[in-house]
């Protein structure tokens, strides 16, 4: 196995959320997005991140690309980037780029698409010439199955999934080794959903780009990746394969969320068996003790409280965060 | 072209690349659309043209004093085409056109330099602060809400007062005072664009702060920066007027549209209305064009409408 091009180690990040009608020098309570998360990513490899709405895993992405300060080490090719100092760290930031979930809302509505394309190469390197930086635009188009002749069209005069593509070609300008995608679907409709992420497929097969691809449904994930991570309330709870987390989920949250992807048929669809999740999503700033899945899980027990799980080597490649992995989940059949 | 088809080009996919439609095009479209502002743009051109080009169709000057006249006002310094004197004389016997294409000029100014401040420095600032956010934004905000709450009336006085009634004071003390609100609906601004994942890609594509605001924020925050400032215009001419009108502003010879219409107002027992109704025609259609320009462009830029 060749050297990883990404290691994430023990990765945290905490908000400061200010205390409401408190003194400015009231101390602000601490809401801890992502809990110490560990990964490592090899080049050309896909890894998918699910998980519902606040488990963290935009912030994840948030703090690797830099835009959220963290703690803990993110390692880029061997390289630690929080020790690098500012201007060493945004010249790296040329080889992780990012495609961002509202296609519209990441493009400046007042820039055409050539200039939006073309913007990380004018900042890395200011000194390209003009006829090179449009002949590199406008191939980078074709490439993502744009019309190279709308380089001086704007943003809102394209469709979601055209400005998507928008995103890609310009995540892809500077030859990035590592793309990370934020939900980069999840606003398109189903159609151009599947397109996006074949365009994606092309693009790894192609450039052989690493990337963390971000999603909440774990179909799309499934279909792109060679290797899942779930995540839950800013932990982890389960790593595998992207074969086995489907096959054999271990963890009672993996377990539910594939149960919960909709068979396309009536019958089969009552007629599955799930696991019952009850609740919501606990509060971020006060998150169980122990196991932070325990409130919702249909199997705790005393002990759930008391320590957290750590990463159980489960199968081949498939770690599970959960005490009593080898012991079966209570399932219920849908009511009628 | 009213309707562009981009299947159309799709098809024929010409090697030429194509023009796109940016918002400010937009914009205009839907502002000449609007009847009233576009008159009002027109009659703002007529009268800048007249405020700057206007003496040149008047024999006479505006400090030339006609002795002949003085006392007789009333009845020799009527406005009439014959005697050359189009808007009539004022109380010292100088041609009152000539003295209006001054008031109005320099009134134009004053409202053209007190927005161009709150434009330039107010946007910077505001964009500065928003963006940068956190403690720098809450100090360079509290600045901003110290220098409000001083009575700038006063303090413009008391500047005229102390270092002279000079026209420089004049622009020194409304464009200090100008900018303030300016920097808080651009800081307001700031903060929602910041948010927006396209300054998010730029951060991460490692773009530096001074050019992620000069290219992502301000570009974003004209739209309501231009409106403002258009209304800010009127505001200051106001403001210089008032001054004027209490006798603190512009010196003589020298002279604005408040200074001319306090004196028209003085006079206005005397038989000479035409002293107040010149000046006061060109500043209400001054104002009322400003007025509606500023709304129509707030029409056309506001994308809520589209």
């Amino acid at each position: 196995m060749t050297a990883p091009i990404l290691q994430v180690d023990d990765l945290r990040v905490t908000f400061d959320v200010p205390v409401r009608g408190g003194w400015p020098w009231t101390p602000a309570r601490k809401l801890q997005a992502v809990g110490g998360i560990s990964f490592d990513l090899q080049p050309g490899e896909v890894l998918g991140v699910v998980g519902e709405s606040g488990s963290g895993k935009s912030t994840l992405a948030r703090a690797i690309i830099g835009t959220v300060p963290s703690t803990g080490g993110i390692l880029f090719e061997g390289q630690d980037l929080s020790a690098l100092g500012a201007d060493a760290r945004r010249s790296r930031r040329r080889d992780i780029q990012m495609i961002f979930q509202d296609p519209l809302a990441a493009l400046n509505p007042r820039m055409t698409v050539g200039d939006i394309i073309a913007e990380p190469l004018t900042t890395h390197f200011p000194k390209t010439p003009r006829a090179e930086v449009r002949q590199r635009v406008q191939a980078l188009m074709e490439r993502v199955g744009l019309l190279p002749n709308l380089v001086n069209r704007y943003p809102h005069e394209f469709s979601g999934g055209q400005c998507q593509r928008i995103g890609i070609a310009r995540a892809l300008i500077l030859n990035p080794k590592l793309l990370i995608c934020d939900e980069p679907v999840s606003a398109l409709d189903v159609s151009v959903q599947a397109q996006v992420v074949n365009l994606l497929r092309e693009l790894r097969r192609d450039l052989g780009i690493a990337m963390i691809f971000i999603a909440h449904d774990l179909s799309v994930v499934r279909h792109i990746s060679d290797r899942v991570m779930v995540m839950y309330l800013g932990r982890l709870m389960e790593t595998a394969p992207a074969r086995a987390i489907v096959e054999r989920p271990r963890h009672p949250y993996t377990q539910f969320l594939i149960s919960s992807v909709p068979i396309p048929d009536p019958a089969l669809e009552k007629a599955r068996p799930r696991p019952v999740l009850e609740g919501d999503l606990p509060s971020p700033l006060s998150p169980p003790s122990g196991c932070v899945f325990r409130t919702r899980c249909p199997k705790a027990k005393p002990r759930c409280a008391a320590e957290p799980p750590p990463p159980y080597e489960v199968g081949p490649g498939q770690r599970a965060t959960c005490h009593y992995w080898d012991e079966p989940t209570p399932m219920v059949q849908a009511a009628e | 072209m009213a309707f562009h088809d981009p299947t159309a080009d799709a098809l024929q996919a010409p090697a030429r690349p194509d023009k796109g439609r940016s918002l400010w095009t937009d914009a205009r479209r839907r502002f000449f659309r609007n009847k009233a502002a576009t008159v009002s743009l027109i009659a703002l051109v007529l009268i800048a043209l007249f405020a700057f080009f206007g003496q040149f169709l008047s024999p006479f000057d505006g400090e030339t004093v006609d002795f002949t006249l003085i006392g007789v006002n009333a009845t020799q310094g009527v406005p009439s085409f014959e005697t050359g004197h189009y808007f009539g004389t004022d109380q010292e016997g100088r041609d009152l056109y000539a003295r209006t294409v001054q008031g109005t000029r320099l009134s134009l100014l004053i409202g053209l330099v007190g927005s161009l401040v709150a434009v330039v420095v107010g946007t910077l600032y505001g964009a500065t602060s928003g963006y940068v956010g956190g403690r720098t934004d809450n100090a360079m905000m509290r600045i901003v809400d110290v220098l409000m709450s001083i009575p700038f009336m006063f303090v413009l006085i008391l500047l005229l007062v102390m270092f002279g009634r000079s026209l420089l004071m004049l622009f020194i003390g409304i464009g200090l005072i100008s900018w303030l609100s300016m920097a808080r609906i651009a800081r307001g601004q700031t903060l929602s664009i910041k948010n927006k994942e396209f300054v998010e890609a730029a951060v991460a594509t490692g773009v530096r702060p001074l050019t992620i605001i000069l290219r992502h924020i301000v570009p974003n925050l004209l739209g309501v920066v231009i409106v403002y400032a258009t209304l800010l215009i009127p505001e200051m001419i106001i403001y210089e007027s008032f001054i004027s009108f209490l006798g603190l502003g512009v010196q003589e010879p020298n002279t604005s549209l408040g200074a001319l219409i306090s004196r028209g107002a003085s006079q206005l027992g005397n038989g000479v209305p035409w002293q107040l109704g010149f000046p006061l025609f060109f500043f209400v259609v001054m104002l009322f064009a400003f007025f509606f320009v500023g709304d129509g462009l707030r029409d056309a830029i506001d994308p809520k409408d589209r």
